[in-house]
């Protein structure tokens, strides 16, 4: 028999503080995965943002710069013009990229940079404890809206994908889930693509990861994959949003 | 015919392959890891097909498999 | 003349060095760039921004504001030139974490600003103290709280000096006084940031940026390159690289935070730069910056025109603040007059370094109209005539 799944070796022999259930681990391995596919591990660059996905650095097997709260994208920028020929991405949860982070990411995006961006959304602030995010789906109950959130005050869960799919600049941009094998499978596709537009000069990528958050949402990991099947991907429909077969070119 | 090893070290029992697995062989059993955690098993592995179905949704990666 | 007090070592020897000061300038920044090139006349703005191609910067990231948009709109055309990268970010605090990226990358990286800019950089600046990352920080204050206005103002001292951010850090103030020494101190600054991986910043204002004078200036760095063993390049034949500021273990904090006040105790102990000037038989020092010491310069003539023995310490780095020079001088010349373009910011430095008997008094000038060189010679005036004079 052949072994048909292993560790990536872009990832450290290291074990995830993530939570039991948490998405945010089959994400960082198949961003792995993805590097490995490509082979470009020595040269690729991390940026890792605030939240849970801060740690990077610690399960990653390859340089990372840490970013302050939402800024990543502006750090990557920072990286990128400096190395053009190496993979730069960011890693950023909903707090960090769709609240305090809007502004970066919508010019990052608008400028095209040629870098590549992973969107881990879980509808909340995991990290601090459970707060409203943007993405906090409507009658939600978070930490900050203990009556369920609503579009009354609090607005509507934000789609930043359908919204960076407008920018003229934004050369690939998806959303994916990783609530089933199949959804996996093709949220690695998504991801390799992004990355591959990125190694073939195409511009930003950006993808967009439906993640559960079982401890914040307060129920078992497989009431989790079954709120994202139910209650999410209805509202954040997975599909590739936009796809670039020819770069900008003056 | 497949065969899938689960670290159960790195288990944290979440379950995510039980619900994954086509032929319903894994199951959180009794045994707790140094961690606390109950972790997952595999019954009947001769059944085993090899998809990797487990192993892709295991957030721990803590199951690698062979086929 | 500018003098590199650095030199000035403790002790009495010190003390006398620091008192006779005017007759032997140990170092001048520009010495060597005043022999034997050519001068040009150009504002300071734009002085900083051909400092900083010749200084090998090749990364300038930068949001516009009155009053020092000069910087980046000499930028936009020049660094293209050298294969240099211009970005005008969608905020200064991208601005800033550009730099942040460019930095961690290796490079020679700055931004410029004014006051309401450089208080939206601070969290950048935080970070980049707390990661050890080099940078060059410009800030072309205005006038303040607020949007305050476009008039020079030293009201930005507090927020230059004392970290400004958030924890426990400092960065390297430099404050230049005329467009010479906009020049000289931007290369000065970037060799700086590079020797302690710090973000060092230069604190000139609107007069300073917008004046036109004759500089002379080294020309461009032939070679650009600086071994960062450090930087983020991608991990090929060796150890992933992290950059990064969280330490939530607490005895790494602890580590953390003593290993970088260790490194500013060093740059106190190495890197202080100030001009002394007439002290040696003075009866009054006037203690100024910046543009504030550039007018009071003309006061001072006036003064001693009119007999009054007053002598000038103008500090040149703000941090390190030259305690040390200020308490050794305040030994025997007991009247301090210290003039700034505020309500009183580093006259609490002056106050902390005086030695016991001296007597200090500030006078300020809350900015809107520039400082007048009249008016300072009467503070200079009333200050003599007051008893005790002589001692």
């Amino acid at each position: 028999m052949k072994q048909v799944f292993e560790r990536p070796e872009s990832l450290k022999e290291v074990s995830f503080h993530f939570c039991p259930g948490c998405h945010h681990g089959i994400i960082h391995r198949i961003v792995a995965e993805v590097i490995d596919k490509l082979e470009v591990r020595t040269r690729t660059i991390g940026v890792s943002s605030v939240g849970c996905s801060v740690f990077l650095y610690d399960y990653f097997n390859i340089d990372v710069c840490e970013a302050p709260h939402g800024r990543a994208p502006a750090v990557a920028t920072g990286v990128k013009r400096v190395y053009k020929d190496r993979i730069v991405f960011t890693f950023q949860g909903d707090g960090d990229l769709a609240a305090i982070g809007t502004s970066e990411i919508i010019h990052t995006a608008n400028r095209g940079e040629n870098i590549t961006v992973i969107f881990v959304n879980n509808t909340v602030f995991g990290m601090t404890g459970g707060q409203m995010a943007p993405t906090t789906m409507l009658g939600q109950e978070t930490t900050t809206t203990p009556l369920g959130r609503s579009f009354i005050g609090d607005g509507y869960p934000i789609k930043m994908s359908e919204m960076l799919a407008t920018l003229e600049g934004c050369s690939f941009v998806a959303r994916v889930a990783v609530n089933t094998p199949a959804n996996v499978r093709k949220a690695r596709k998504a991801i390799l693509k992004a990355f591959e537009m990125q190694v073939n000069n195409m511009g930003f990528s950006f993808v967009e990861v439906l993640s559960a958050c079982p401890t914040n949402w307060k129920m078992s990991p497989q009431d989790a994959l079954k709120r994202i099947k139910d209650e999410l991907i209805p509202y954040f429909p997975l599909k590739i949003f936009k796809e670039k077969t020819i770069p900008d070119t003056l | 015919m497949g065969k899938i090893r689960i670290d159960i070290e790195r288990c944290k029992g979440c379950g995510l392959c039980v619900i994954a697995c086509q032929k319903k062989l894994i199951k959180i059993g009794d045994n707790m890891n140094s961690l606390g955690y109950h972790t997952a098993q595999i019954n009947d592995e001769k059944k085993c097909i090899g998809c990797a179905n487990c192993a892709e949704m295991c957030p721990d990666i803590a199951i690698e498999v062979w086929k | 003349m500018p003098i590199d007090a650095a030199h000035a070592k403790q002790g009495k020897a010190a003390r006398a060095i620091a008192l006779r000061a005017g007759l032997k300038c140990l170092k001048l920044i520009q010495q060597t760039l005043m022999n034997d090139s050519k001068k040009r006349l150009i504002k300071g703005n734009e002085a900083i921004a051909v400092a900083a191609i010749d200084a090998g910067c090749r990364y300038f990231f930068s949001y516009p504001i009155t009053p020092q948009s000069d910087i980046p709109e000499y930028l936009s055309r020049h660094l293209p030139e050298v294969g240099g990268t211009f970005l005008q970010a969608e905020s200064e605090i991208a601005a800033i974490n550009m730099v942040l990226g460019a930095s961690a990358a290796g490079a020679r990286a700055m931004t410029s600003s004014s006051g309401p800019g450089i208080s939206l950089k601070q969290e950048g600046i935080s970070y980049m103290a707390s990661d050890e990352l080099p940078a060059l920080i410009v800030n072309i204050s205005r006038t303040g709280p607020g949007l305050g206005g476009i008039a020079a103002s030293q009201g930005d001292y507090f927020q230059a000096t004392k970290g400004g951010g958030h924890g426990d850090y400092r960065t390297i103030v430099l404050a230049p006084y005329s467009v010479q020494e906009m020049y000289d101190l931007t290369i000065k600054g970037f060799d700086l940031a590079d020797k302690y991986r710090m973000p060092v910043m230069i604190l000139a204002d609107s007069v300073l940026g917008q004046m036109k004078e004759p500089v002379a200036m080294v020309g461009k760095k032939k070679s650009t390159a600086i071994k960062k063993d450090w930087a983020l390049t991608g991990c090929e034949g060796r150890r992933p690289h992290v950059i990064k500021s969280l330490y939530l273990d607490g005895d790494k904090s602890i580590e953390h935070n003593w290993k970088l006040f260790k490194k500013y105790q060093k740059i106190q102990k190495n890197e202080v730069m100030c001009e002394i000037k007439d002290c040696i038989d003075a009866d009054i020092i006037l203690i100024a910056f910046g543009s504030a010491a550039r007018i009071a310069k003309t006061s001072i003539e006036m003064a001693q025109e009119k007999g009054i023995k007053v002598g000038m310490l103008r500090p040149i780095t703000l941090f390190p603040f030259p305690n040390q020079q200020i308490e050794d001088l305040s030994k025997d010349i007991k009247k301090i007059l210290v003039v700034e373009q505020n309500t009183g910011q580093m006259v609490e430095d002056v106050l902390i370094s005086v030695s016991k008997n001296a007597k200090v008094t500030f006078y300020g000038k809350p900015t809107g109209n520039a400082l007048e060189a009249e008016e300072i010679l009467g503070q200079i005036e009333k200050l003599k005539n007051k008893k005790g004079f002589n001692r």
